[in-house]
């Protein structure tokens, strides 16, 4: 059965039963078009171009070439060795998030004393400045430094930092701890969405603290592990900083070279925008899909 | 997708083409990019210069001597402004079409990019531009020519390296600090093992390991400039790292890696100004920063078999001054960069920054500076006597090709030195012709 159209029923369609809405998100909507989408299609743009950045009214042959840029990329040595470095990264990282900060996360939920004290301590490395913080973890991780100094003949030779094997995994360990306020934040606020009846329960059932932890609040909290998990995993494959400080560009022999490290070098400092844009549309295009997975496999029912 | 979401994606895709078209209209025409008749044109002109404290006294200086006398081609003067690099800086700039007329801090490394880009004017464009450039700097003013023959850059200053040492750690080694023996690469070996055991020093001298393009111009370039008598990375389109020099070069800094004289692992902080590293490969900048703080001594970098300082050829740290497209009134420009590179504003250079402008004979042309501070007469010396970066396409990939080739061969050694350097060599012959 049809049903008539409301009164001014195509306006309506359009814009839905409360247009004035439109106005509200709109500031947002140009910040997130401006800054965000419009970079992102002329990246897209760039990156079938052999191009550069030019002075305005240069003439400068840009030409068009296809998908030769991403043919190019996806046979460099450097960027396939920097997409399994930065895939190692995530496979340390994003579990050992997930775990310390729900695990941190119960911890400051529980009757601890000194409780704000502690909440106030996880958050301040995330809201430090990476350089001063990198400048710490340099001291302790350094040659003699104060970690090889506490092992003593137990330290590795090359010291961590310039040691391919263990570049990489410093680099997700320092990022880990760093980022991990953050999370446990967001478990703490998921944390309070169970509700105490179930603990209660669960606890005249007899259940013990890691029998409760394991069956309430785990399951309890997955939106948020969802979120964290896809989070974890965007901010590490937008590793920079710490490959670009912690081990002098990317070092030892590129052990710890990141995809957006390298697009940085090729595209402002080499100055080839075309080759470096299209390396953005695939991290982009794989951290997109990862998230994708992580989404349905954690959200499944 | 639900209806909102398709509304809200139509909304989002219409201002998002409403936007771009705006942008890319700005973007055409908002750059002043003048036409042939510029080279003459006055008027008032805008400079950035470097943001240290004595280089920002120097163009204060300058331009207010320049004003008082041109009231109608009044020179506004601003620091860089803060980045990554003044060359990311730069080169955002030119691409927004915003350079000022002038810059004084530009790296001969990065003007092929700069060129490339559209953004530099040819000095040659101005009849005496050229003969300018010759007659102040002299035979080294070959160097700064790109590859089509023509100046996008004046060479301005130079900070020669030399080996700095302290000669506290060599007298607590037992090792002569007058006339330290450093002048072969035997001697430099025996005295960084000296220094390591009795000197009470972590490193005999720690430049930085780190992979960045431009940290062989203070390890292997100075040294390979000494060595190969003054030649370039590149000549002619041809690499010279993978020649004899070159590896006698990279085999003398690996045998200091091997043996732990210089750490291959970043020094976080000043290795010699902590004193945990008894040399450095500095410029004459290091004596206001050191002079008081440290007993020091200057020398030439080592040679294979030993050379005469007089004869040793060092790396240039130089820095050009380059006039930008964006430029309107060129002629002022111009002018002004004869001004402040004139014999008077070249003194007040030396005489606030202890920086060597880019003279024929930087001794000769100022004996009061160098009666009064005799300690920067080496560095004049050697200012000389130094070698600049090749201004060739594709320069910034160039060095970031060798100096991934030397990270794994000298510093790391996992590759052997000749296989690298001849890799990368036949990669750089294929980078600096352009294509």
């Amino acid at each position: 059965m049809a049903v008539a159209a409301p009164p001014g029923g195509r306006m309506r369609r359009l814009l839905g039963r409360d247009p004035i809405g439109y106005a509200f998100v709109a500031p947002y909507a140009i910040f997130l078009v401006a800054l965000f989408g419009y970079p992102l299609a002329l990246s897209v743009y760039i990156s079938f171009f052999d191009f550069f950045f030019a002075a305005p009214g240069a003439q400068v042959a840009r030409p068009f070439v296809g998908l030769d840029n991403f043919a190019e990329i996806l046979g460099d040595p450097v960027f396939q060795r920097a997409i399994l470095n930065v895939a190692e990264f995530i496979v340390i990282n994003v579990p050992l998030t997930v775990v310390l900060s729900l695990v941190l996360a119960a911890a400051l939920n529980a009757r601890l004393p000194f409780r704000v004290f502690f909440r106030t301590s996880y958050y301040i490395p995330y809201v430090t400045a990476s350089v001063a913080v990198i400048g710490v973890w340099l001291w302790f991780f350094s040659r003699g430094g104060l970690l090889n100094d506490t092992l003593g003949p137990l330290a590795p030779d090359p010291s961590w930092l310039v040691n391919e094997f263990w570049a990489m995994p410093i680099i997700a360990l320092v990022v880990t701890w760093k980022q991990l306020g953050f999370y446990v934040l967001l478990y703490l606020a998921a944390l309070q969405n169970i509700p105490k009846e179930l603990y209660e329960a669960a606890e005249v059932d007899g259940a013990g603290p890691i029998r409760r932890f394991m069956a309430i609040t785990v399951p309890g909290v997955r939106p948020a592990t969802t979120l964290v998990v896809i989070l974890a995993t965007i901010i590490g494959a937008n590793l920079f900083t710490e490959p670009y400080l912690l081990t002098g560009g990317g070092g030892p022999n590129g052990a710890s070279m990141s995809p957006v490290l390298l697009m940085y070098r090729e595209g402002i400092e080499q100055g080839h925008a075309g080759y470096a844009a299209a390396m953005g549309v695939i991290l982009a295009f794989a951290v997109m899909t990862i998230s994708a997975i992580n989404r349905f496999v954690l959200e499944r029912e | 997708m639900s209806r909102a979401s398709i509304r809200f994606a139509s909304i989002a895709t219409i201002l998002m083409l409403v936007l771009s078209s705006c942008l890319g209209e700005d973007g055409q025409d908002g750059g002043a990019s003048a036409g042939d008749g510029a080279t003459a044109a006055t008027g008032p002109i805008r400079i950035w210069y470097s943001n240290n404290p004595e280089e920002v006294a120097w163009g204060e200086a300058v331009v207010a001597a320049w004003n008082a006398d041109h009231p109608d081609e009044e020179v506004t003067a601003e620091e860089i402004p803060a980045g990554e690099s003044s060359e990311e800086v730069i080169g955002a700039s030119i691409t927004a079409g915003n350079t000022p007329c002038l810059i004084f801090n530009t790296a001969p490394a990065a003007v092929p990019q700069f060129q490339q880009a559209g953004g530099l004017v040819a000095l040659d464009d101005f009849s005496d531009g050229a003969s300018y450039i010759q007659e102040r700097t002299g035979d080294r003013a070959e160097q700064y020519k790109f590859t089509d023959g023509k100046f996008y850059q004046m060479p301005w200053k130079t900070n020669p390296v030399m080996i700095f040492y302290n000669k506290e750690v060599f007298r607590t080694a037992g090792l002569d600090p007058e006339n330290p023996p450093l002048s072969t690469y035997d001697e430099f070996l025996s005295t960084a093992e000296t220094l390591v055991a009795e000197g009470g020093v972590e490193a005999a001298i720690w430049p930085s390991p780190d992979a960045q393009f431009f940290q062989p111009w203070f390890d292997f370039y100075p040294l390979f400039a000494a060595q190969s008598g003054g030649q370039q990375l590149v000549e002619d389109g041809e690499p010279q790292f993978n020649n004899e020099a070159g590896l006698a070069v990279a085999n003398f800094w690996r045998s200091l890696y091997d043996q732990g004289l210089t750490p291959n692992e970043a020094y976080n902080g000043d290795s010699f100004a902590d004193q945990q590293a008894a040399m450095a490969i500095v410029g004459p900048w290091a004596i206001a920063v050191y002079g008081d703080a440290v007993d020091w001594g200057a020398v030439p970098v080592p040679t294979q078999d030993g050379m005469d300082a007089s004869e040793v050829h060092t790396f240039s740290d130089e820095k050009s001054s380059a006039m930008y497209t964006a430029c309107e009134n060129r002629g002022t420009a111009w002018e002004f960069l004869k001004f402040a590179t004139s014999e008077e504003s070249d003194g007040q250079l030396l005489e606030l920054t202890g920086q060597m402008p880019m003279r024929a004979d930087v001794v000769a042309s100022f004996p009061d500076y160098f009666e009064a501070n005799p300690e920067y007469e080496a560095f004049a010396d050697q200012a000389s006597r130094t070698v600049e970066v090749p201004i060739v396409p594709n320069s910034i990939e160039m060095w970031q090709t060798f100096r991934t080739a030397y990270s794994e061969s000298v510093i790391f050694g996992t590759t052997p030195i000749e296989e690298a350097f001849n890799a990368a060599a036949d990669e750089i012959r294929t980078l600096v012709s352009g294509s």
